[in-house]
């Protein structure tokens, strides 16, 4: 006999019981610390701020223990905490220039004012397992020197004294800076609220889209002016004050990518820029992001719109991963009401279908043929 | 440890919930226009409900009755766990009994019983652009709605008629809404279609991912798109509820061996168990009481 079936409520707590569970593994091993993740797994820790637009560490690391190190899950805990926080001004705009970075490669010039510094980097790496980690050995210092104190210019000024590249680009005077997580999103964007989306998509996503123009789907010639991480100083205009006071240094990662451009209807022959900027680490994102960005001015250039990476509706609809990892496990929800009337409309025709076959081949598609 | 959020009552703070109560006075006024709203990012998944419970979070007060489906019934678990979710953060009665609800959020069904006025029903709506799947660009459909040029739904339900000698459509199938605005009803099975005209209550519908409310105001014409020559039907079951026996309900097929047995039961539980408590009884439930007696 059927039993309809009750008890969806003993069942999620039994489920909920089972995740903390296995979340905590096998009790003989110590627990991992917040600690032990903001300084041992730093870049998912940098990756879940930068995608869920939340700039703490300490929070981050604990969306990444408390999802099992399921980076986007991670990046959704943080961003449910983000909403719910009260939004208390806009900074003044974050001065790369004056970054205390420490790494800056440029792909344009062999030396330039403030150098090329390597920086923490996996690239000349050989990737080799270490089976040294495999036990917790001494780790030597890192060498040190001491600031210089010179002024790491930015490669889009260097070229700007030339008049070769385009300018940094101007909102009006009263233009206040959008913000996609409090405005619903409209079509065509604004770029500081595609900048904004971009900066918190999804790196696959961004990454596969940056990857696909330079497979030749909406090529734009670029060329990596400069890639510099390091400390930014953040700060805040207070009204009563009437200076800005800082708030405190943050970890970015900037690109400015360089792309050559020959010219439209729209604007002369001059190197045109790409950008990306991205909490904490992660210069694969942001050289992704920039490929994307410089990808999604092609209207705005005169270029001809031809791939999925120029088209600013389908790369900003699509690049959030909460929301797409959402819509796509939701199929896991019931959905027999609607199946059932699918079902009975397949076997509605089926059965049409035999009854022509059964009523002496009156098959119109045979006689249409015939 | 940095201190965590304490949350507002029905979790969103009071500024939202203007903002979204403004978008849905927008939608009444506008029967079947999609109005665009900053959808927050709730403590659960896009494509779970965040719409429908944004809609519910800034309607709700304490005096409110809160009913939650989930295909119809009350103890699905993402319907169990939308109903948890506002008794914790906005600790109000809950209820399975549709008459006794204020607000009923649903997914995929309207209930059987007819909603009577003072009651409010809650959509969640996955993709509420009904031209979605004819046109993917927001800012294209955006224009078809503005001109009313919905030639291209009829040519879609023409082609399927000239294709499988009937309109294919089973469920989200399109309505026009006070003879202007052609809207997604959300998923629900075209046999709830009549339901929502002329309806004494408010309903209201929210996609939180796509960022639109909608909504049909009570008394409003709510018109199943068809032609003259093929006019719109709902599904008919060929036998009753199997627990309740009931009939012209919609039913839910359950699957008892693997040999092809089948009962069909009522979709909505609320409906079935009322029924039955009145003493209605079904094909599978008769035997068991004689045996019983």
């Amino acid at each position: 006999m059927y039993v309809a079936v009750k008890g969806g409520e003993a069942a999620i707590n039994n489920a909920h019981r089972l995740l903390a569970d296995r979340r905590r593994g096998d009790r003989s091993l110590p627990s991992v610390t917040i600690e032990q993740i903001v300084e041992q797994l730093g870049l998912a820790v940098d990756r879940v701020m930068a995608e869920a637009s939340l700039y703490d560490r300490t929070l981050a690391a604990l969306a990444v223990r408390q999802s099992r190190g399921d980076l986007i899950e991670a990046i959704f805990l943080l961003r449910a905490y983000r909403t719910t926080l009260p939004r208390f001004g806009t900074s003044v705009a974050v001065d790369t220039a004056g970054m205390k970075v420490e790494r800056r490669v440029s792909a344009t010039y062999k030396d330039l004012p403030g150098g090329q510094l390597l920086g923490p980097t996996f690239d000349y790496t050989h990737r080799l397992l270490d089976p040294s980690l495999l036990s917790d050995e001494p780790i030597e210092e890192p060498a040190r020197k001491s600031a210089s104190g010179e002024h790491v210019m930015r490669v889009s000024d260097i070229l700007a004294h030339e008049g070769l590249i385009e300018a940094d680009g101007e909102f009006p005077y009263d233009h206040e800076a959008g913000d996609l997580t409090r405005e619903p999103l409209e079509f065509p964007m604004g770029r500081d609220l595609r900048l904004q989306a971009l900066a918190r998509g999804d790196e696959g996503f961004l990454l596969a889209l940056g990857y696909s123009t330079q497979r030749g789907y909406g090529r734009n010639h670029p060329f990596v002016g400069e890639v510099r991480i390091g400390e930014v100083e953040v700060e805040l205009e207070v009204a009563e004050l009437g200076f800005a006071v800082s708030l405190g240094r943050i970890r970015v990662t900037e690109c400015q990518m360089v792309n050559q451009f020959k010219g439209s209807s729209k604007a002369p022959p001059q190197f045109t820029r790409g950008y990306g900027l991205v909490f904490g680490q992660s210069e694969r994102k942001a050289m992704s992001m920039s490929l994307v960005d410089r990808a999604l001015r092609a209207e705005e250039l005169g270029e001809d719109v031809t791939a999925p990476a120029q088209d600013e509706e389908f790369v900003i609809s699509h690049s959030d991963n909460v929301q797409a990892t959402g819509f796509v496990e939701h199929l896991k929800l019931p959905h027999y009401v609607d199946f059932q009337a699918e079902l009975a409309l397949v076997r509605k025709m089926r059965a049409d279908i035999d009854k022509t076959r059964r009523d002496g081949n009156h098959n119109p598609d045979q006689e249409a043929a015939e | 440890m940095t201190e965590l959020a304490t949350y507002n009552f029905a979790y969103l703070d009071e500024q939202t919930k203007r903002m979204i109560r403004r978008a849905i006075l927008k939608a009444i006024a506008i029967p079947g226009y999609q109005v665009p709203f900053a959808s927050r990012e709730m403590p659960m998944p896009y494509g779970w409900g965040t719409g429908g419970v944004q809609v519910t979070a800034s309607i709700i007060g304490p005096e409110d009755v809160l009913k939650v489906i989930d295909q119809g019934a009350d103890d699905t678990t993402n319907a169990v766990s939308i109903r948890a979710f506002f008794q914790k953060v906005a600790n109000v009665a809950v209820t399975t009994h549709t008459k006794d609800a204020t607000i009923i959020q649903t997914r995929h069904r309207i209930p059987e019983q007819q909603l009577e006025k003072g009651q409010v029903l809650v959509y969640q709506v996955p993709i509420p652009e009904p031209l979605r799947f004819l046109e993917p660009r927001e800012t294209e459909t955006r224009k078809m709605h503005a001109l009313e040029e919905y030639g291209l739904m009829h040519v879609k339900l023409y082609e399927d008629i000239a294709r499988h000698g009937r309109i294919s459509t089973t469920y989200a199938y399109p309505v026009k809404v006070a003879g202007r605005y052609v809207m997604d009803p959300s998923p629900t099975p075209k046999f709830d279609n009549p339901k929502m005209h002329m309806s004494e209550a408010l309903q209201l519908f929210g996609a939180g991912r796509e960022k639109r409310i909608y909504a049909v105001p009570p008394y409003t014409d709510v018109v199943s798109l068809d032609f003259e020559d093929y006019p719109f039907e709902i599904q008919k079951f060929e036998q009753p509820c199997a627990l309740c026996g009931a009939q012209g309900v919609y039913l839910d097929e359950v699957v008892l061996d693997d040999k092809g047995g089948r009962m069909f039961v009522c979709s909505d539980t609320d409906h079935c168990e009322d029924r039955r408590e009145h003493g209605h009884v079904g094909e599978m439930l008769a035997p068991a009481k004689e045996a019983a007696e």
